[in-house]
């Protein structure tokens, strides 16, 4: 996947896990939980649904880079390039 | 062999069943009645359905809310508004001798209702509702929450009439310790009630029912009624499995189970005399009237009355009588605000609820039991009446059940409604694998036992899988 890629299917996570939020204007460099209203059971979602979907592993203490658009698709790079 | 086996199809097992088969789990939930939903069931009789359970759904949030329990649970749980939705109530009322506040869902209401009958108390409740904990803290982590509620109401109230009032719905709707309640519950509750308020999905709770278990069953999770357990099969310290009323051995790697903390604890094979936790001891008797007209003729438009007929409320189970009906809850699912394309519903309701001893119905022998089922309808009635208008020339239909019936349904000891007073906030047993979930976990009620549910599979089996 390339960086496009993982952006949209994060947007699709979210709009998954949160049907209600508008994403269109996402400052992908802004923390998350600046702009959205996402707890810490919500951050557990996107782990859980991209071990689901794709079987990206993320450790407990990687879940920092999962902080804002930007940083998510940083992090997961290397790991779903070959996807 | 499942990832995780689920004990009870109540509201917190299926709850936790969804989150686990939405991320591929193999997932069983066992449950040893012949129907769902537990302590929150429904039935139909006469033509007729009913509701055990629900008097109003607490948590209320309109649709496109983004805060609060309702919100979340419908987030985790992949639904959308319209599975749960709720009709608004009209107003509700606590009633006492000579004095009465009304509140609905908007804590204005109840503020100016405190205002004019309590001027000097406004400030203290202004103070008191500073101080609540939030539900970020309600983990059990905050040194506040074990606190009595008493004890900080004190600080901030005067009144200890208003003291009353305030506890009095509170106690009803969510409080499992007789007499007091720990702070971090009575926030719970406040928010739950006051802040957040009642609804209720035109159907009932069976709307609510049906709409987990199409999806538990939607994501490939297993539902076996009729399947009770009576071991948690333990070896070299770990659960490995659960057996069955009729011998069947089902492996698991891990269970949660929403049986309740001594009710789990005594089904576990390496336990032999368990004395974990003292088993709760509230219970209640319920009756159900069905009426000729709506109540609103009867010029009763309440949704919910608390009513206490002394200054001091009395929360603790009756020692030495069947009922204690000094105390006791009023609703009537005809007065919320239900679209106008869902209609009215078909027939009056008036439900009352009112304490009672789980030992001395369950000591009764039949006849004697269906007898005093009549006798304690009549008095809940007669003592309700006090506060509301006199319903009993217009009852067509009547339907009660008690602690027994409660038993019977959940299996919880002495049908004690909402579980031990002594909660397990983080779900951990003596076993490494073997979780709660439920009411012995933390919150009650159907919103709090689907978040428990959550949670708990969150916690437990999903970040460790």
């Amino acid at each position: 996947m390339t960086p496009a890629e993982i952006r949209d299917e994060i947007i699709d996570i979210l709009e998954d896990i949160s049907p209600d939020e508008d994403l269109d204007g996402l400052d992908d460099q802004k923390p998350f939980r600046d702009q959205l209203e996402l707890d810490s059971m919500d951050f557990l979602d996107i782990v859980m649904e991209l071990r689901k979907r794709h079987r990206v592993q993320i450790p407990e203490e990687d879940y920092g880079n999962l902080a804002s658009m930007h940083s998510t698709v940083t992090y997961l790079e290397p790991k779903m390039k070959d996807i | 062999m499942y990832d995780t086996i689920i004990i009870g199809a109540g509201m917190s097992g299926l709850a936790a069943g969804i989150r686990l088969a939405h991320f591929d789990q193999r997932v069983c939930i066992l449950e040893r009645h012949y129907t769902i939903g537990g302590l929150n069931s429904f039935y139909r009789m006469g033509g007729r359905d009913y509701d055990v359970g629900l008097h109003a759904m607490t948590n209320f949030a309109r649709k496109g809310d983004k805060r609060g329990p309702l919100a979340k649970l419908i987030r985790q749980l992949r639904f959308g508004w319209e599975d749960f939705k709720l009709a608004e109530q009209i107003g509700s009322s606590i009633r006492f001798p000579g004095v009465s506040l009304d509140f609905n869902n908007d804590i204005e209401m109840l503020e100016s209702e405190i205002a004019s009958r309590f001027p000097d108390q406004i400030d203290g409740f202004r103070a008191l509702c500073g101080s609540l904990l939030d539900y970020s803290d309600m983990d059990g982590g905050s040194p506040e929450f074990m606190r009595s509620a008493r004890e900080v109401l004190a600080e901030h109230l005067t009144e200890p009439l208003l003291i009353e009032m305030l506890l009095c719905p509170l106690m009803w709707y969510g409080n499992a310790r007789q007499d007091d309640m720990d702070f971090g519950q009575f926030c719970i509750m406040f928010r739950a009630c006051y802040l957040e308020g009642f609804g209720r999905p035109y159907k009932g709770v069976r709307v609510i029912l049906k709409n987990l278990v199409r999806k538990f069953r939607g994501l490939g999770g297993e539902l076996k009624l009729r399947h009770g357990v009576s071991r948690i099969h333990v070896e070299n310290g770990k659960a490995v499995g659960v057996v069955l009323d009729d011998g069947t051995e089902i492996e698991g790697k891990r269970i949660l189970s929403s049986a309740g903390n001594i009710e789990t604890m005594r089904m576990c094979d390496d336990i032999t005399t368990p004395e974990v936790a003292r088993a709760g001891q509230l219970s209640f008797i319920e009756s159900i009237s069905i009426l000729d007209r709506d109540p609103k003729d009867l010029g009763f438009d309440r949704t919910i009355v608390f009513y206490n007929d002394s200054e001091k409320f009395h929360w603790r189970r009756p020692d030495d009588s069947l009922c204690d009906a000094r105390t006791g809850v009023i609703c009537s699912p005809n007065n919320y605000i239900y679209d106008s394309d869902e209609g009215v519903l078909p027939d009056g309701v008036v439900r009352i609820t009112t304490l009672a001893n789980h030992d001395l119905w369950c000591e009764l022998p039949e006849a004697k039991y269906l007898a005093e089922k009549v006798t304690q309808y009549d008095a809940a009635v007669a003592s309700a009446v006090r506060f509301m208008p006199d319903f009993r020339s217009n009852v067509v239909a009547t339907d009660v059940f008690t602690p027994k019936t409660i038993r019977r349904f959940t299996f919880h000891d002495n049908g004690a409604v909402y579980g031990a007073p002594d909660k397990q906030l983080d779900g951990c047993t003596h076993l490494p694998n073997l979780f709660l979930c439920g009411t012995d976990q933390g919150f009650v009620g159907i919103v709090g036992a689907i978040v428990s549910g959550i949670s708990m599979a969150n916690r437990h089996c999903l970040m460790t899988d």
